[in-house]
């Protein structure tokens, strides 16, 4: 693929310049910004350009392209759930310009050959790069090395390893693995779950689980395996991402293992905080996520672990189910939300309108460090003349109630329907095309088609 | 008969005290009608009934079966073993068909905790919902049947209109899984008793500082303290494999009801089980058997306190309940 400027040439509206007018920068200044050529072209003010489409960005503030460590796409292998493309439509919707693609699906991505699959298919949808997750552990099994660096060299380039849905629990394999991904600058992403402490666990272990009757998912079970996994990271001098932090004690144990210098992120999902344990109280399956929902204590926890840097990344675990599998028992339910719609709005609740965190922490906790982490080039790159031109346009000052039409991909198990949350996503820009234009999702074929165009 | 309608019983924490003091007292009116040479009302001529059960407990069901016909209804039993549940139907089409079929009411028991809330909630069928017992959650009409058994014991034929204020209870076994234990904790703090629970240290729920009652692991000072109340609930062979206490021999030891236990108790006192017991493990026979034991009473109990909920569920106008 090639970001050749002047595509506007072809005379196809893939060439199209935005101009981006009066915008608010993720550091609080305003400018315009000129997007051609698939570059952020020109910044400043009073800026014009023969032919562009002009956004009128008063009131909006600008980001760069939000990039998703932690999306489960579900193709192959369950596309009743979710594609590729739908997943795609659903990140670019939220804002989304890049999404790392979990490797749980079925066949599992433990191959070169799965994984540039799922690569081919993004690039085919093109409303965002999909960038495959590899698998740790073949067909996610926890016994044997999945073949991690024909991913690595694959054309998918893969630099992340998760076995998420499952804990890589055995401690010599976490070892190895952890070892083995130094070869090529790769990172464990770790779903940090001790399997015998949370058999058939339904919700946090405390005194809510112990009224509702629920088996409980202790704390400590998050928190042994990150203790663990730190340990051996430092042993290794390896580098290891821990997967959605849940608890007030795994980041106190993030906290300490960053303070020994030891080689270690971590990441928080939107709805850890947001949402507690309280909403389990009806038994209604959109809350049943894993980890589960915890306490107040522990959200806070999360809010202050983000804002002081002791957690590096927000990352959406945007997981599709049919209805069937929430349209039950709680005990039957399948765990996971969909979030990838809903995540720039629910951190702006949680984090951003408390004072916590500003527009600038926000672009780096949804962008630049995720990115960084993920080895992915072309995202995550501040707004500046020459960046590529990924960006996000949002309206922090729209209310709205989160309704089934805010969710672009095929799935409706979102915890925030009839939810009342700030901010909404305008425009989103990925390789100088728009995905999303006044807060409408572009269409299908003809973001394919412009795609098609700009990398030949 | 009073007929404070009630739409659900789901659980017994969301019973108020006048509720609840009053379905005992229509339960007592339905004892009544047990002593008669022609046991039978005419009130839910009509209706129709249904026992969906998911978990064996012939106990149980046929309780709500005895109860519903001694009402007149129409009883359908509906067992998941067997049946297409077993092959996969989900509880809402489980659901849907029995709303199709006309059940006026659901007495549901389920493996799962919540699963009546969400059959109540969900839309998929109008009936009044009765929870027989939901995982590990509570099973709201067994603690009705031993409030009324207690009550019945305290005061005799003067029981309507009482409360249990003051009444000392001590419930004895596993807490973690006992949807018994909950229902009777929320409805004996309700009706103004004191409950005390002891059990071995793993068979207490992580988090129970909410709980109103006390806790302990020593049944032997439970014993001295001598409560009005003993109540033992059943123990599962199985938890012993996922170690939760080393064997039967040691559990019965130390928090079984022993013969040597059962003498030191005050004869006023009485002793309580939801069956089916498990003789010589957390209760002796000469425990069971004894006239302090309220076994067989809490049976007969069970068909007047359910006869009571169905009463109070179904009869009269539904859409104006």
């Amino acid at each position: 693929m090639s970001n050749e400027p002047h595509l506007s040439d072809s005379g196809l509206s893939s060439g199209v310049p935005y101009l981006i007018r009066g915008a608010t920068l993720p550091d609080g200044t305003r400018s315009d910004v000129l997007l051609t050529g698939g570059r952020v072209a020109e910044l400043g003010h009073g800026l014009s350009h023969a032919g562009a489409t002009v956004i009128d960005a008063d009131g909006l503030q600008a980001l760069p392209g939000l990039v998703d460590l932690h999306t489960h796409l579900r193709e192959p292998g369950a596309d009743q759930s979710e594609t590729v493309l739908t997943g795609s439509q659903a990140a670019a919707r939220g804002g989304f310009t890049s999404v790392f693609a979990m490797a749980n699906t079925s066949p599992t991505q433990d191959t070169a050959g799965v994984v540039e699959q799922v690569l081919a298919l993004g690039e085919r949808a093109g409303y965002v790069t999909v960038q495959p997750i590899g698998a740790v552990t073949k067909g996610l099994g926890g016994t044997q090395l999945a073949e991690l660096g024909a991913m690595a060299t694959s054309r998918a380039r893969v630099r992340v390893f998760s076995d998420d849905g499952l804990c890589v629990s055995d401690p010599l394999l976490m070892r190895r693995a952890l070892e083995y991904v130094k070869a090529f600058d790769g990172v464990i992403a770790q779903h940090s779950q001790e399997p015998r402490l949370t058999e058939k666990a339904q919700m946090n272990e405390g005194a809510l689980s112990g009224e509702l009757g629920l088996i409980g998912w202790p704390a400590v079970a998050e928190e042994a395996i990150i203790a663990r996994d730190v340990l051996l990271a430092e042993h290794v001098g390896s580098r290891l991402h821990v997967c959605h932090l849940s608890t007030a004690g795994s980041v106190d144990v993030i906290r300490w293992a960053k303070a020994r210098g030891i080689n270690v992120t971590a990441e928080v999902t939107p709805h850890h905080l947001l949402l507690t344990e309280d909403l389990v109280v009806g038994y209604d399956a959109r809350f049943k996520v894993n980890p589960p929902l915890r306490r107040r204590e522990d959200v806070e926890a999360l809010r202050a672990a983000l804002a002081d840097g002791t957690i590096d990344i927000v990352a959406t675990d945007h997981a599709p189910h049919p209805i069937e599998s929430k349209d039950c028992e709680w005990d039957a339910a399948a765990n996971g939300m969909v979030g990838l719609e809903s995540a720039l709005s629910v951190v702006q609740a949680a984090v951003v309108d408390t004072g916590q965190l500003a527009w600038a922490d926000v672009a780096r906790v949804l962008s630049a460090t995720p990115a960084r982490i993920g080895r992915i080039s072309g995202q995550g790159q501040p707004i500046v003349v020459g960046a590529p031109a990924e960006l996000t346009l949002i309206d922090p000052a729209a209310r709205r109630v989160f309704g089934r039409a805010d969710l672009s991909g095929l799935s409706a198990n979102s915890p925030y329907l009839d939810m009342a949350l700030p901010g909404r996503v305008i425009a989103t820009f990925h390789r100088g095309t728009a995905t999303v234009l006044d807060g409408v999702l572009r269409d299908a074929t003809e973001v394919a088609r412009l795609n098609g165009v700009l990398h030949g | 008969m009073s007929s404070n309608n009630m739409r659900h019983l789901l659980s017994t924490k969301d019973l108020s005290r006048d509720a609840a003091i009053n379905l005992l007292d229509v339960a007592e009116d339905m004892a009544d009608v047990a002593t008669r040479e022609v046991k039978k009302l005419p009130t839910l001529r009509g209706k129709t009934v249904v026992n969906l059960f998911f978990e064996d407990s012939t106990r149980t069901r046929i309780s709500f079966e005895a109860a519903a016909k001694r009402l007149s209804a129409d009883v359908i039993n509906f067992s998941a073993k067997g049946s297409s549940v077993s092959k996969g139907e989900s509880l809402k089409d489980t659901a849907q068909t029995l709303a199709e079929i006309g059940a006026d009411g659901v007495v549901i028991r389920h493996p799962a905790s919540g699963a009546p809330a969400v059959l109540a909630s969900s839309g998929w069928i109008d009936a009044g919902i009765i929870n027989a017992g939901d995982g590990t959650h509570e099973h709201p009409t067994q603690a009705l049947l031993d409030a009324f058994t207690i009550r019945r014991r305290l005061h005799g034929s003067a029981s309507r209109g009482k409360s249990l204020d003051g009444v000392t209870v001590a419930i004895v076994g596993d807490i973690l899984h006992s949807r018994v234990a909950r229902s009777n904790l929320w409805l004996l703090n309700t009706l103004g008793a004191e409950v005390t629970f002891v059990s071995p240290p793993t068979l207490v729920p992580a988090d129970v500082s909410g709980w109103p009652a006390k806790f302990g692991f020593d049944l032997d000072a439970a014993i001295d303290a001598q409560p009005e109340v003993v109540m033992m609930l059943r123990i599962q062979a199985e938890r012993m494999s996922a170690a939760f206490f080393p064997s039967s021999r040691e559990y019965s030891r130390a928090w079984g009801l022993t013969d040597a236990r059962f003498a030191r108790l005050s004869p006023a006192s009485i002793v309580m089980h939801p069956g089916p017991m498990n003789r010589g493990l957390e209760i002796s026979s000469a425990a069971a058997d004894s006239a302090r034991s309220t076994v067989r009473e809490q049976v007969a109990n069970g068909v007047s306190v359910r006869m009571a909920t169905l009463y109070l569920l179904l009869s009269g106008d539904r859409e104006n309940a």
